[in-house]
C-alpha cells in the first residue's frame, strides 16, 4: 500500500464516527514526534530555530505533549544598525502541555518558559473545549496568564552585562467557535481579549527628535522610549474552509484588531491545500497585513520630550506586509516501521515584504548626504523564512 | 423575583432545546470534514513559529484561531 492522505483520512474519519456515533465523546490526535528546523533571513537579520516536540498519549483520555525549541538570532536590525551595535543571542523556550478529555469535553492545561539573555517570560495557560448540537460546534474557552522580565544588555553581543530594567504582567481571554456548515465547509470565529501591565517598552529601540544644535551632523538627537504601562487588546478572527468537489481545500480568514494605544489593523489570508498522487500535500498561502501607527508613534518628534509618551518602534508604526508561501509535504512508512505507524516530511517557504509608511530608514543617510531629518526614505524590507521538518506518528 | 425565576426555567428550556437540535450534518456525512487537508493547522510547531514571526513584527496579535475542527474530532 503506497503512503497517503487519503490513508491517513480512512482512519480519523472512522474514528470520528465512532466517536460521535458510538462513543459520544472527543478523541485525543495522534502521538508524534516531529524534528523541527527554520531559517528567518531579512532586515539585515539571520534567526534559525531548531525544536522537538513529542506527543503521547497515556490512555484514551490523557496526553502529554513536550516542546523545546532554540532561536539563534544574529545580525541586526535597522534600529539596532542605527545605534551601530550588533545582536547575538539566544532564545530557549521549553513548554509542556496535558490534554485530558471527559465525554465531549478537552482541557487542556499548559506551561511555557522562555528563556533569552535579557528576557524571560513564564506562561501558564488553561483552556477547555466543548463538542455541542451533535458535534457540530466547537466551543473553545482559554485563559493565560504570562509574567515577564524584562532587560537589557548594556555590554557586547560578546560579553553581555544584563541590567535588569523592569516587569510585564499579560492575561488573555479567549473565546472561539467553530462551527460544521455543510458537509464541505467549516467555519470558525475566534475572539482574544489581552491585557497587559508594566514595562512594555523595548529597550533596544530609540525615539529621535529634532536637534539642531550646531555640530550636530545628523541634525537630530535620541532619547528612550516612554510607553504607557497598560495596553489592552481586542482582535476578533473569523475563518472558513472548503471541501472542493475535487479532493482539494480552500480557506480563507480575516481578522480586525484594535487597541488602547490607537492601532487598528486588518489581516486577509487565502489558502489553498491540494494532495499529489496520494503521496503529496501542496499548499498554497496569501496573506495581507495592514495597521496604522499607535497614538504615541513618530518617526521623528519635533523637540525632546515633546510629548508623554514617545515612541518609534517600527511595530507600532504605519505599515503593511504581503506574504506568498508555498509548502510541500511528502508521506512515507505506509506500512510503518518498528514502533512508527507513519511518516511526513514537510518544506515549507515564504516570502514577506514589510513596507513602512511612516518610519525611515536612518541609516547611511543624514543632512552630510542631503537628507534633513524626515526625508530619509520609508524603510522597507523582504525576508525568507525556511521551515523544514519531520513528522513521525506512532 | 418571580420574574426572574420564570426567566431562568425558560432559559434552561430553550437550552434542553437547543442541545436536542439534530445534527443536519450526520455523522457518515462527515468523511471530508475529517480529511486531514481540511484540518485549520495540522502542525503545531510551524503554526505557532509563523504566528510568532508576524507577532514580533507587527503591532497586533491574538485570536489566530481555535483548536477544535467542530467536526467531532476535537
Amino acid at each position: 500500500m503506497k503512503p497517503s492522505f487519503r490513508n491517513l483520512a480512512r482512519p480519523v474519519a472512522t474514528a470520528a464516527l465512532l466517536i460521535v456515533g458510538v462513543a459520544g465523546a472527543a478523541v485525543l490526535p495522534d502521538d508524534r514526534a516531529d524534528v523541527f528546523y527554520s531559517d528567518y533571513r531579512g532586515g539585515g537579520m539571520d534567526i534559525k530555530g531548531e525544536s522537538v516536540l513529542v506527543r503521547k498519549k497515556f490512555s484514551e483520555q490523557f496526553a502529554v505533549e513536550a516542546n523545546y525549541f532554540i532561536d539563534k538570532v544574529s545580525g541586526a536590525s535597522v534600529d539596532v544598525l542605527s545605534q551601530a551595535s550588533v545582536i547575538k543571542d539566544e532564545r530557549k523556550q521549553k513548554s509542556i502541555s496535558l490534554d485530558y478529555i471527559h465525554d465531549k469535553t478537552q482541557y487542556n492545561l499548559s506551561y511555557t518558559n522562555s528563556t533569552e539573555r535579557d528576557y524571560i517570560s513564564n506562561t501558564t495557560h488553561f483552556s477547555l473545549s466543548q463538542d455541542m448540537f451533535g458535534d457540530l460546534t466547537t466551543l473553545t474557552l482559554g485563559f493565560t496568564d504570562s509574567r515577564n522580565k524584562v532587560g537589557e544588555n548594556n555590554g557586547t553581543a560578546f560579553a553581555p552585562k544584563i541590567e535588569w530594567k523592569g516587569s510585564s504582567y499579560s492575561r488573555s481571554f479567549v473565546a472561539g467557535v467553530s462551527q460544521v456548515v455543510t458537509r464541505d465547509l467549516i467555519a470558525g470565529v475566534t475572539l482574544e481579549v489581552i491585557t497587559d501591565q508594566g514595562l512594555l517598552s523595548n529597550p533596544y529601540r530609540i525615539v529621535r527628535f529634532v536637534d539642531n544644535t550646531p555640530g550636530n551632523a545628523v541634525g537630530y538627537g535620541q532619547a528612550q522610549q516612554t510607553y504607557p504601562n497598560t495596553h489592552t487588546s481586542t482582535a476578533v478572527e473569523g475563518r472558513v474552509k472548503y471541501y472542493l468537489p475535487y479532493r482539494a481545500a480552500a480557506s480563507a480568514s480575516y481578522r480586525y484588531f484594535d487597541d488602547t494605544w490607537g492601532i487598528r489593523a486588518h489581516t486577509a489570508e487565502l489558502g489553498y491545500t491540494q494532495p499529489i498522487s496520494n503521496l503529496w500535500l501542496l499548499e498554497g498561502r496569501l496573506r495581507y497585513y495592514t495597521q496604522n501607527h499607535a497614538t504615541f508613534y513618530s518617526d521623528l518628534f519635533p523637540f525632546a520630550k515633546s510629548q508623554n509618551f514617545e515612541a518609534r518602534d517600527q511595530n507600532l508604526a504605519s505599515t503593511t506586509n504581503y506574504t506568498i508561501g508555498l509548502k510541500a509535504t511528502y508521506a512515507f512508512l505506509p506500512d510503518g516501521w518498528k514502533i512508527f505507524k507513519r511518516g511526513t516530511v514537510t518544506g515549507d517557504v515564504s516570502r514577506i515584504r514589510f513596507k513602512y509608511s511612516d518610519f525611515r530608514d536612518i541609516r547611511d543617510y543624514g543632512v552630510a548626504n542631503g537628507y534633513s531629518p524626515g526625508t530619509e526614505p520609508l524603510y522597507k524590507f523582504d525576508a525568507t523564512i525556511y521551515q523544514i521538518y519531520l513528522s513521525m506518528f506512532f | 423575583m418571580h420574574k426572574l425565576l420564570r426567566i431562568v426555567v425558560m432559559g434552561l428550556g430553550m437550552l434542553q432545546g437547543a442541545c436536542s437540535i439534530q445534527p443536519w450534518v450526520k455523522p457518515y456525512e462527515r468523511d471530508r470534514l475529517a480529511d486531514p487537508i481540511m484540518s485549520w493547522d495540522r502542525d503545531a510547531i510551524s503554526g505557532a513559529y509563523l504566528d510568532h514571526v508576524y507577532e514580533s513584527r507587527e503591532g497586533s496579535r491574538g485570536a489566530t484561531g481555535t483548536s477544535g475542527g467542530g467536526c467531532g474530532c476535537n
